[in-house]
């Protein structure tokens, strides 16, 4: 504990005041250093930087409009949908509210998906921030959890039979997956026991995670520091003081630099809720504008855009896939053993672990492992920072060919994206295949390609000009 | 705190009432979780239903519901009984052998899958992912659907087919056939869904 201070008698009342406080309650000055004011953050930001800051500013306009939702909506599969349609007609700006709360869902995954994206390229989920990315990681499943949820509440047709899709994917599991599935959704079919568990996991479950995981993710960050566009650390460099060279305090830097940022996606973010807040049925699918009727499916079911790519990659996996599949496989543990500088014992596990999956994956009929497919689609970001083995972390640095792969990956990821949109088609099906083929090529090939090629000279100091 | 030794006494105890704390949670969570499992109500709520098929014409659907699900009852027109037996090469199940006892009672392990040739009693629910396939009883070629299209249904979702039988066509993302749910005649014009004679 801190010594008492004293304001000398004749100190401004503000300064009294601050001391008081600061007696009582240090942790909250401490915090304001650890956070803002001494939190030195690399002075080379570029435009990527902003979209954390704007995360959070997402999930503020998530949770307040949310809640006064909340005050309003009925979860009750008799009610739901009037509800829903009561906030929008006859509250007093209910619509706003209400759109607010739609449109933020998608520029949500907007503004994270190129949060993740900025730290894939900068290799942000290097040593020593494998923690933040994998805190982030978790934020993002949270993300979806809450989404899925929360797309069920207006108790639409695409709410009901996307819920309906998604909670039989669980029924896929062998042995438990039936009996899985009747727990989630507390009845045999999506009823009101489903709309009323989602909403509570909707409104209070899930945020509460979410919120300790953002906290957990903001406090490893500042333990161990940002990352840079040049992958540089600046705590190697410090001036006599001990202050990074390279460095500038978050605040009033930072914060002023991030409230531009505010101030441009606030505009963008505005346009779309005031002149298409539906965004030509990508945010609000016009289905969603029917009532939920469990006796009759909609003639074309998507999920919401931000799940296209993983609905894709399920889809793709069809019992031909299989076989595909089965050869991967079959080629990895091949390579394992011919390759891999490891003991004979651990190549004899390869060969028993692969024949065992290879067994498994005849065995179980391809729908289950669509699901692993789709699971595992998320799940291996957790592992990028163990797959990662570049000498340098940004793409800066990194051969020319690294930049073509990186571009690549995001082409793929877009046209499975749009693939998830549109109906099945025989075409479609081939070109997701080979999407996902490339997608998880794209990680579990990483520790290989990831060292190939001529790597350019990292700068001992991050790349700036004074402006 | 010294921390030259660790009595090991007081180790041991503690380890023991962490476990014993463990154990506790475990079962201090068990109602939380089994409250997941449908209410009594929702368990209640699975009633047979009656349904008059009088006004049914050839080549109709009705739709009623049983435990939330669409069962539908259609009476097949004389031609579309006779694709059944043509298309039993593309079926992946056209005995209706696998499952048999959770989608096919006995009384309908034949080629229309019904107790009356051309009574069809389904759950509307695709074996893949729970949604309800389209009609598309047409034959031949349309949209998402094969040229030599017998007429069946076509599940929206993820594009699986079945037949005019709901025995699904092979290479689908649908694993099995539709459930046929147990059924019995009360009267030629009387069906009762939920229950059949053994029950």
């Amino acid at each position: 504990m801190a010594e008492f201070k004293e304001a000398p008698a004749d100190a401004p009342l503000v300064q009294k005041v601050m001391t008081w406080t600061q007696n009582r309650f240090p942790t909250a000055f401490d915090a304001y250093k650890v956070h803002m004011s001494e939190y030195y953050a690399p002075k080379n930001f570029n435009f990527w930087y902003f979209f954390g800051s704007l995360a959070m500013l997402v999930l503020v306009i998530q949770i307040v409009t949310g809640i006064f939702l909340v005050m309003h909506y009925k979860p009750d599969a008799a009610l739901a949908f009037a509800s829903v349609e009561y906030i929008m007609r006859d509250v007093p700006w209910g619509w706003l509210v209400r759109y607010m709360h739609s449109t933020g869902a998608s520029a949500f995954f907007i503004v994270v998906y190129l949060h993740m994206y900025r730290g894939l390229i900068y290799g942000s989920y290097r040593k020593p921030r494998e923690l933040v990315w994998v805190f982030g990681c978790a934020i993002f499943l949270c993300l979806m959890a809450e989404a899925f949820m929360g797309y069920l509440l207006p108790w639409g047709q695409m709410s009901y039979w996307g819920a309906q899709v998604i909670v039989n994917l669980f029924a896929a599991i062998p042995f438990v997956g039936p009996d899985l599935a009747l727990l989630i959704r507390g009845d045999y079919v999506v009823s009101d026991a489903t709309l009323n568990r989602f909403f509570s996991f909707h409104v209070i479950a899930v945020p509460l995670v979410l919120l300790g995981l953002v906290v957990a993710h903001i406090f490893a960050l500042h333990d161990v520091g940002s990352n840079n566009p040049d992958g540089i650390e600046i705590k190697a460099k410090k001036d006599a003081s001990g202050k990074p060279l390279d460095g500038i305090p978050f605040h009033p830097y930072y914060t002023v630099h991030d409230i531009f940022g505010v101030a441009v996606f606030l505009i963008v973010f505005s346009a779309i809720l005031f002149f298409a807040p539906e965004f030509g049925g990508y945010f609000l699918e016009y289905n969603n504008f029917i009532p939920a009727d469990p006796l009759k499916t909609p003639a074309h079911i998507a999920p919401v855009w931000y799940f296209t790519p993983y609905y894709s990659m399920l889809r793709a996996i069809t019992s031909e896939m299989m076989y595909a599949l089965i050869a991967c496989v079959l080629a990895g543990a091949v390579l394992g053993v011919l390759k891999a500088k490891i003991a004979g014992a651990f190549k004899g596990a390869i060969v028993i672990a692969a024949l065992v999956l290879v067994a498994l994956m005849l065995a179980i009929d391809a729908k289950f492992w669509g699901v692993v497919v789709m699971g595992g689609a998320v799940i291996i970001l957790f592992f990028l920072p163990w797959l990662d083995f570049s000498p340098v972390k940004s793409i800066r640095y990194r051969p020319g060919w690294h930049k073509i792969v990186y571009g690549v990956f995001v082409v793929n990821f877009l046209i499975l994206g749009y693939l998830g949109v549109q109906p099945p088609s025989p075409i479609g099906e081939r070109v997701s295949q080979v999407g996902t083929l490339f997608y998880f090529g794209f990680f579990l090939l990483m520790p290989w390609w990831s060292r190939l090629g001529e790597f350019k000279p990292v700068p001992e100091r991050v790349t700036f000009a004074a402006h | 705190m010294s921390d030259s030794s660790v009595d090991s006494g007081k180790r041991t105890w503690l380890i023991a009432s962490g476990c014993a704390g463990a154990v506790g949670a475990g079962f201090a969570a068990v109602p939380f979780v089994a409250s997941f499992q449908p209410s009594e109500r929702a368990r209640a709520a699975g009633a047979a239903v009656e349904v008059d098929i009088a006004a049914l014409k050839p080549g109709e659907k009705v739709t009623v519901e049983w435990r939330g699900k669409p069962v539908w009852i259609i009476r097949r027109t004389p031609e579309q009984l006779a694709t059944l037996a043509k298309v039993d090469a593309q079926l992946a199940d056209p005995k209706s052998a696998r499952k048999p006892d959770e989608l096919t009672p006995p009384y309908a392990r034949n080629e229309g899958r019904s107790i009356k040739p051309e009574l069809l009693v389904v759950v509307g629910i695709c074996s893949h992912l729970g949604c309800s396939p389209s009609d598309k009883f047409q034959p031949g070629a349309q949209p998402s659907l094969p040229d030599d299209w017998a007429g069946g249904f076509l599940c929206p979702c993820h594009g699986s087919t079945f037949d005019m039988a709901g025995r699904v066509y092979k290479n689908k993302p649908a694993p099995d056939n539709l459930e046929v749910p147990p059924h019995m005649y009360l009267s030629d014009t009387r069906l009762l869904i939920g229950e059949d004679k053994k029950a």
